[in-house]
């Protein structure tokens, strides 16, 4: 093979790893490769082992980085995946996932003089080390008769979830889906995370004794309710929803961008391949889904209503995504799906000029009157963001800015109800970590709650 | 264009660059490729009494992932019989006429069979002959090598029997393996040799394999002390050097010292030079990467001797000699302190932590507005931007006692240098003082007072 863009759907069977259970499509091989023994050991030697040091701190889960790589300096792999496991759980999937640039690796001291530490390699070669083996590096507390729900097995769940359990409660994580992991299975392409390193970490939870039910779905009040009369807490790490309609006209052929992201990773055989594709949005979802298309072979074009300036992806996403060959089209706003006999024939855009500085410090911009033109293509995907949880009105949760309101503790408006990960905004952008530290911070309040009732139980 | 050429006891060659007795000069092919190479000479690899070698024989001492920084040997002298090492000396000789040539030898504490050496060598034609009074290993069991080198009337003797014979320049090889090295060197002298050579290679044990257990090199499941050399032994074979060549009698008797001692690049090179040795040796950097490694030694020695306007090895030779003291001769009244160039400094913090841990407490951590500040983060503030507002390391200069510990540990070149003040202490020497004041070197109130007296406090 040497052009990954032209294979032919069906890959051989030798392409078909005997240890996944997923279908491998080595079109999705992971951009970074694993590092090699020496690699992992010559990189861990570069860390100067920082005292206080900043990557630390720029870690919103607080993993002691330089302990980490000096452990793995000294061959002690398992010693390393403890450190890092001990601050964050999902140390395999941020490995992955974070984006390092704007966090550890962003403020390496040594981006002053040479190249930062791979520091995420590193974290993925320690973790990847235990978890490819089943080594189990922690136990479940001694049992404090103590029940919690958590709804969601999603990253901030997850996370919840195995502090809780190592500190003695008895854990039912609750997840409407087939399969746990939420975001990180469903929704991070396998150039960046294969289904397997999730559900690796789902194990990991249960190994702790936590109990997943799959196929349970909070809906309402009600259930709600009834957890509450049945767990001492419940933590809510319900994500967010769909991408929102664009209310153009042609809507119905309009790919779901998450829900591509999900089909290329559970099952790839059913996406339809089109030559021609183009993603709307240039945030981090969009350029994941137009990552997607074009390793599948298809001329991809992102339409964009702002410029390169006003993007959310982050820097490196973008220069990525050029070097992937996705081609950009600035200042274009969609306004109609083109389609003959069901079949899309392209997409009807108008041209934008940028005007004043909305309230969110971004330009707002405005159709060109009569610039209208097409983009032929076969598919259009559209990645414009997610719907808000719309389940927080319906349990009678107060919101902030659509998304659930919790204090610093991650409590909600609701007595013993909890939230964090993407249906809540406490601090910056959503993520993975984020998603992980809101775990934790829910975990510490919760086992306060709990352990305060015991005492009082008991007084 | 430098003059690299050498008159070292009569034996001329054309650089300083010998390969020391060892296995890279196990043959004659051997050292006609490493002639061919550029090297100036070569110590032929010790002849003598029949021997068996053993496998395996090496082991290697890795740091920080690189490789051989030192090695380890459990090998013999030349197992190739005594005629065909001869022949082949002869050939090379004639071959090579302008390079040295130089056999080393090593046989029974017998007049008989030194005598009957001696003639062997001088009919080959070689330039001189080497005594090897170092081998630790294998040898010293049968009371040759550093059996002899340990014991000053033997090694005495035994260079009287070879000086007495031959009209060959004669260098005796000392062993590292003593107390003093000087008590073989007045020996050799005595015993009448032209030349000393140092060091041979030290007793050591490598390492013990983590997983089987076992020594290495583990021989058949047994492991036995070797010889240490390679860069490691670099340290402690410049102070040898200096021990001879500021010993009074050494220095009244003329004789050259050949230096040797994990010499890899010209650098190496000419700081023996600069100590005083007459010509080099190499082995373990040439048994890492091979002969060519010369050309680099030879091309950046003469670079360095234009730059510093050295025309001749001669007058570069043992110019460092006169700083040499004894602590004893130190200026007690110097005084430097560190200073870190907060332009160059990366705020890893290093610094900080070595001195505050295991120094003088003299490194404060400063914030951006002035204020001094203890190490630590905020477990709600994260993100790159964090490495904008770390605290800078900053030096207490009437704390400092000038240890350079800080100096030694920063990893940025020429961010902390240590810079010399006004000291606070009369500029006398130890030795000077308590000769004035002997009471200061036996009574602590002597000192204290006198401390008073120079408004010397400790901290």
């Amino acid at each position: 093979m040497t052009d990954h863009t032209l294979v032919d759907d069906a890959l051989p069977d030798r392409n078909h790893s005997p240890d996944t259970q997923y279908p491998y499509d080595l079109r999705f091989a992971p951009t970074h490769p694993p590092l090699s023994a020496h690699e992992a050991t010559v990189e861990a030697h570069r860390c100067l082992y920082c005292y206080d040091a900043p990557c630390i701190q720029a870690c919103p889960t607080h993993i002691d980085i330089p302990t980490f790589i000096r452990k793995i300096a000294t061959d002690n792999l398992r010693g390393s995946a403890r450190t890092i496991l001990e601050a964050n759980f999902l140390g395999g999937t941020c490995a992955r996932v974070c984006p390092v640039e704007e966090l550890c690796e962003g403020a390496c001291v040594l981006n002053a003089e040479e190249k930062p530490i791979a520091i995420g390699r590193l974290q993925r070669h320690a973790v990847d080390h235990v978890q490819e083996r089943g080594v189990q590096l922690f136990q479940p507390g001694t049992p404090t008769g103590r029940r919690v729900a958590v709804v969601g097995s999603g990253p901030a769940g997850l996370s919840v979830s195995a502090e809780l359990a190592k500190l003695g409660h008895a854990v039912t994580l609750l997840e409407k889906r087939e399969l746990g992991g939420g975001l990180s299975t469903y929704g991070i392409i396998v150039l960046r995370e294969p289904v397997e390193v999730s559900l690796r970490e789902v194990d990991a939870v249960r190994a702790l004794g936590v109990t997943v039910e799959t196929g349970r779905e909070l809906t309402s009040r009600d259930t709600l309710d009834a957890l509450l009369s049945e767990y001492g807490a419940v933590f809510l790490g319900l994500g967010l929803g769909a991408v929102p309609a664009m209310g153009i006209p042609g809507e119905e052929h309009l790919i779901d961008g998450l829900q591509y992201i999900e089909d290329s990773k559970i099952r790839p055989a059913s996406l339809a391949d089109a030559q021609n594709v183009v993603v709307i949005g240039a945030g981090n979802t969009a350029i994941d889904a137009a990552t997607v298309a074009r390793r599948r072979g298809a001329d991809v074009t992102m339409l964009y209503r702002r410029t390169e300036a006003e993007m959310t992806a982050y820097r490196h996403e973008y220069e990525f995504a050029l070097s992937e060959g996705i081609q950009y089209r600035f200042l274009t706003q969609p306004v109609r799906v083109l389609s003959e006999g069901g079949q899309v024939t392209g997409v009807e855009c108008v041209r934008m000029v940028l005007g004043a500085v909305d309230p969110g410090g971004r330009p707002t911009p405005r159709p060109l009157p009569g610039s209208e033109f097409v983009v032929p293509c076969g598919a259009v995907i559209k990645a414009i963001g997610q719907e808000k949880p719309a389940l927080a009105a319906e349990l009678g949760l107060n919101v902030e800015g659509g998304y659930i309101a919790v204090n610093q503790d991650m409590q909600t408006s609701l007595p013993r109800v909890y939230a964090g990960g993407d249906c809540v905004r406490v601090r910056g952008t959503a993520s993975t970590v984020m998603a992980v530290q809101d775990g934790k911070y829910a975990a510490a309040a919760i086992h306060g709650q709990l352990s305060a009732a015991q005492e009082t139980a008991h007084g | 264009m430098a003059d690299l050429s050498v008159n070292f006891a009569g034996i001329r060659a054309p650089n300083p660059f010998w390969l020391a007795s060892a296995p890279p000069t196990n043959s004659g092919a051997q050292i006609h490729r490493a002639f061919e190479h550029g090297w100036g000479g070569a110590v032929w690899k010790t002849i003598g009494a029949p021997v068996l070698n053993i496998s395996n024989r090496y082991a290697g001492l890795s740091i920080a992932g690189q490789r051989l920084l030192a090695i380890n040997n459990v090998e013999l002298i030349s197992d190739r019989p005594l005629d065909v090492n001869l022949r082949e000396i002869a050939e090379i000789k004639r071959l090579w006429p302008d390079r040295a040539v130089i056999v080393s030898a090593m046989v029974d504490a017998s007049p008989e069979a030194w005598r009957e050496i001696v003639m062997m060598i001088e009919d080959t034609g070689a330039d001189g002959i080497e005594l090897n009074y170092g081998c630790p290993q294998g040898m010293s069991e049968r009371g040759m090598g550093a059996a002899v080198g340990q014991v000053p009337e033997m090694c005495e003797l035994n260079t009287h029997w070879v000086t007495s014979v031959t009209k060959l320049p004669v260098i005796v090889k000392l062993t590292p393996n003593v107390t003093r090295i000087t008590e073989p060197a007045h020996a050799a002298i005595a015993g009448g040799a032209h030349a000393l050579s140092l060091i041979n290679t030290i007793n050591s044990i490598m390492s013990v394999d983590l997983d089987t257990l076992q020594i290495t090199p583990s021989i058949g499941g047994r492991g036995t002390h070797g010889g240490y050399a390679g860069p490691a032994v670099k340290p402690i074979a410049l102070n040898m050097l200096t021990e001879l060549l500021t010993d009074d009698l050494v220095l009244r008797s003329g004789v050259p010292v050949c230096g040797m001692g994990g010499i890899q690049t010209w650098k190496d090179a000419a700081e023996f030079l600069l100590l005083g040795a007459g010509a080099v040796q190499v082995c373990t950097a040439a048994m890492h990467y091979g002969y060519r490694i010369v050309e680099d030694m030879i091309d950046g020695l003469s670079n360095w001797m234009d730059d510093k306007g050295f025309a001749t090895i001669p007058e570069l030779t043992g110019r460092a000699l006169p700083q040499v003291s004894s602590f004893g001769e130190l200026d007690l009244g110097y005084q430097a302190v560190a200073r870190i160039d907060p332009d160059k400094c990366i705020q890893c913090n290093l610094c900080y932590v070595a001195c505050n841990d295991t120094a003088h407490q003299c490194i404060d951590l400063v914030a951006g507005n002035g204020v001094r500040v203890d190490p630590g983060y905020d477990m709600r503030v994260n993100g790159k931007a964090v490495a904008d507002t770390r605290p800078t390391p900053v030096v207490r200069e009437p704390d400092c006692v000038g240890c350079a510990l800080c100096a030694n540990v920063c990893p940025v070149d020429g961010c902390i240098t240590m810079v010399s003040v006004p000291g606070t202490q009369q500029s006398v020497s130890w030795d000077a003082l308590t000769a004035q004041r002997p009471e200061i070197a036996s009574s602590w109130d002597a000192m204290m007072a006198y401390r008073a007296e120079q408004g010397i406090e400790i901290h």
